[in-house]
């Protein structure tokens, strides 16, 4: 970052100030290892080729599967016939089936060591959204999925998930579960927000919002906000929406980005407002009628979760047959009506009627074209665009 | 360390000539020091050099590009100039509460020390208590109580202190009343061991020669006291300092603070060596601040 002309004047300052006088003998012993030309200087690039870096598939003679997905992302698996224990009846695989993925960035600063230097991650299947999915299969972490072996996977996707410009024939990746960001608000204590612009205007708002800490979620309703398109848009349009955000952050009209904890202080009225993901919504809307998802004047975000299978993943063909489980129209109508976002699989619709015949028309789980014509995707990002902007982000939202 | 490393092989030789005895002794000493510094050498000197290189890489690089060793000091200046704020905020928030602890947390110690009596050792099994649940849960339940509709608000309201639009979630006095809260413990058990072991006839024989209550306590028992004071505040501020899960919890997006920084760095904005430089220069300045601070103290052979 600064010019290297400049770093010499720097160390020597900061090696007479900073660490004499700064003592601790430790501080100094540390920093004159460090100053010896030892190991670890210099870390290579992350990236790997799938092709080498696989194991032997161990799918047949082990009839297990290991799974990392987000929390309260599928139907009760206590339940005996729900989508989980029919799919380990049927095929006789056992699945591990485990909620540690809370946050994608937080979930990749877990493998990245691993799945970067070609080491297993002891997981046989990974759910994460369309960007991570994007970034992991461009390092070459994720392996491609046998096409014969997910049949439904290419038979049953929805239109609107297919040609994704980073996977755009679902090679690497199927859709677990798809959904919209919008806003959610508390109509016991605020009117209707009807765009994203009133929530950062409105004064009775102020200091009762909240927004999402996915990157891509919030910066696509900013950049909407400053007139861009975030499908498409220029350095000058990014800067101009990081300055909006950084408005809202410093006029107090924001109170938090939040990760997973926006529903609870919503219900609680900590919160009366703020961006929100349409699936929390739907199932908060069980415990408290007052909470509200408004489509937004600016539109929509439409992503979906995707399930991807990493590198050395030792039951490849165990996770397949998961995949092609979870395309059959009757169990994607099953586990929609219990997680309540938007379903992946064709057919599923007319499946639910049997399942819960109240959700067969709610545009929230199975929009119509129309309704998605609002939606849009945000831009890919080349790996130096989204260092730039993802240390921007992190700047409005932690600074 | 090293001289803790230099100091003991002189000790040890010194001790060796007179007799065989005291030469295993010499060796048990080392024997006992053992397990405790391969700790130490796998668990921080080796973390730590991975830091301390990790911060002179090319911040330009990436994950997909790979980081280039430069020794580019520069991210320190650049960190300083891009993050100064939250440093001090960190400071200052770690400093006001190490004082709301240091007042709160002395007053509870006197009194469990002299006035306790015979509940003395209930008062410290429930200074301690807190900590059989997690800190997470504790913080998490801070932004309960604290809660716009929650009691405390409305009493306060009530009360006046607070405007009807006033809240105390994500706000400063609630990272910082958090912060003091999660860490009194640490400063009321020094305090407590070093007032426990002051004789109660010392303050008897201050009032014998007519000193004021108030004199005598300033003459005989702070000054007793102060080994507890300096070990209590430094256990306070040091772990205050570098803490942001309160700022987290019950702050806004205007009260992070530099942990918070170090993490979107890490984890989110994935720029190691900013990370790293951040990390490294948090405790240069921490170790700096308590050396000036004992000394100022005077009290290093208190510690």
């Amino acid at each position: 970052m600064a010019p290297d002309d400049q770093a010499p004047a720097r160390r020597s300052t900061l090696s007479r100030r900073g660490l004499l006088r700064g003592g601790g003998a430790v501080a100094a012993a540390g920093l004159s290892v460090a100053a010896l030309k030892l190991p670890f200087f210099s870390v290579a690039g992350a990236a790997q080729d799938p092709a080498s870096c696989r194991a032997t598939d161990l799918s047949e003679r082990e009839r297990r599967l290991v799974i990392s997905n987000w929390t309260g992302y599928i139907d009760p698996r206590r339940n005996p016939r729900g989508t989980y224990n029919t799919f380990q009846d049927t095929t006789g695989i056992t699945v591990e089936y485990n909620d540690d993925v809370n946050d994608n960035a937080e979930f990749y600063a877990k493998v990245r060591n691993q799945l970067g230097s070609c080491e297993p991650i002891d997981r046989d299947m990974i759910v994460l959204t369309d960007w991570m999915a994007a970034r992991m299969i461009g390092l070459g972490w994720i392996q491609p999925l046998e096409r014969e072996r997910v049949p439904r996977l290419h038979e049953n996707l929805i239109d609107s998930l297919r040609d994704k410009a980073w996977d755009p024939d679902r090679t690497y990746s199927a859709p677990w579960q798809s959904g919209l960001t919008g806003i959610a608000y508390n109509a016991a204590y605020v009117d209707e927000v009807g765009s994203f612009s009133e929530l950062l205007t409105r004064s009775d708002l102020k200091g009762r919002i909240t927004l999402l800490t996915e990157m891509r979620d919030t910066m696509g309703f900013m950049l909407k906000v400053v007139g861009a398109e975030p499908e498409d848009f220029t350095e000058d349009e990014w800067y101009d929406a990081i300055d909006a955000l950084n408005r809202a952050v410093s006029d107090g009209q924001l109170r938090q980005f939040a990760g997973n904890n926006y529903l609870q202080q919503l219900a609680n009225g900590d919160i009366v407002a703020c961006e929100a993901w349409s699936g929390d919504v739907i199932q908060a809307q069980y415990d408290n009628p007052d909470i509200k998802f408004v489509v937004p004047e600016e539109g929509l975000s439409l992503w979906s979760d995707n399930m991807l299978v990493p590198n050395l993943a030792t039951h490849q063909a165990n996770a397949e047959a998961w995949i092609d489980y979870y395309y059959e129209p009757e169990v994607a109508a099953r586990l929609a009506a219990w997680v309540n976002y938007i379903c992946p699989v064709e057919g599923a619709r007319e499946a639910m009627e049997q399942v819960d015949a109240s959700l067969v028309d709610n545009p929230l789980i199975f929009p119509d074209e129309e309704f998605l014509a609002d939606t849009w995707d945000f831009m890919p990002l080349d790996d130096r665009q989204s260092q730039q902007y993802e240390g921007d982000w992190s700047d409005a939202t932690v600074g | 360390m090293t001289q803790a490393a230099q100091a003991v092989p002189e000790t040890a030789t010194l001790a060796a000539e007179p007799s065989g005895s005291r030469r295993r002794r010499g060796r048990t000493g080392y024997l006992l020091m053992l397990p405790a510094t391969l700790w130490l050498l796998l668990f921080f000197v080796v973390p730590f050099y991975s830091l301390v290189a990790t911060s002179l890489f090319d911040a330009s690089g990436s994950d997909f590009r790979g980081y280039e060793m430069t020794y580019a000091w520069g991210n320190y200046v650049d960190v300083v100039e891009a993050y100064w704020q939250p440093f001090l905020r960190s400071l200052w928030y770690a400093a006001l509460a190490t004082g709301i602890c240091l007042v709160l947390g002395y007053v509870l110690a006197y009194a469990i020390a002299f006035k306790a009596g015979r509940w003395k050792w209930l008062l410290l099994v429930l200074v301690i208590a807190p900590f059989f649940t997690s800190f997470l849960v504790r913080t998490l339940s801070w932004q309960l109580i604290l809660s716009d509709e929650g009691f405390v608000v409305d009493a306060l309201q009530f009360l006046r202190v607070l405007g009807p639009d006033d809240r105390l979630l994500a706000t400063p006095v609630a990272v910082v009343a958090g912060l003091a809260y999660n860490f009194l413990p640490f400063m009321v058990l020094p305090l407590f061991a070093s007032l426990d072991k002051i004789d109660p006839r010392l303050v008897e024989a201050s009032s014998d020669l007519y000193a004021h209550p108030f004199v005598g306590f300033w003459k005989v028992t702070w000054p007793l006291s102060l080994p507890g004071v300096v070990s209590g505040t430094l256990l306070t501020f040091i772990p205050a300092a570098g803490d942001y899960i309160n700022a987290e919890f019950l702050g806004s997006t205007n009260q992070r603070v530099i942990g918070n920084v170090i993490q979107g760095q890490f984890i989110d904005a994935n720029n190691s060596p900013v990370a790293a430089a951040l990390s490294v220069l948090l405790m240069v300045l921490i170790v700096a601040m308590v050396l000036v601070y004992v000394r100022r103290a005077g009290t290093e052979e208190l510690l």
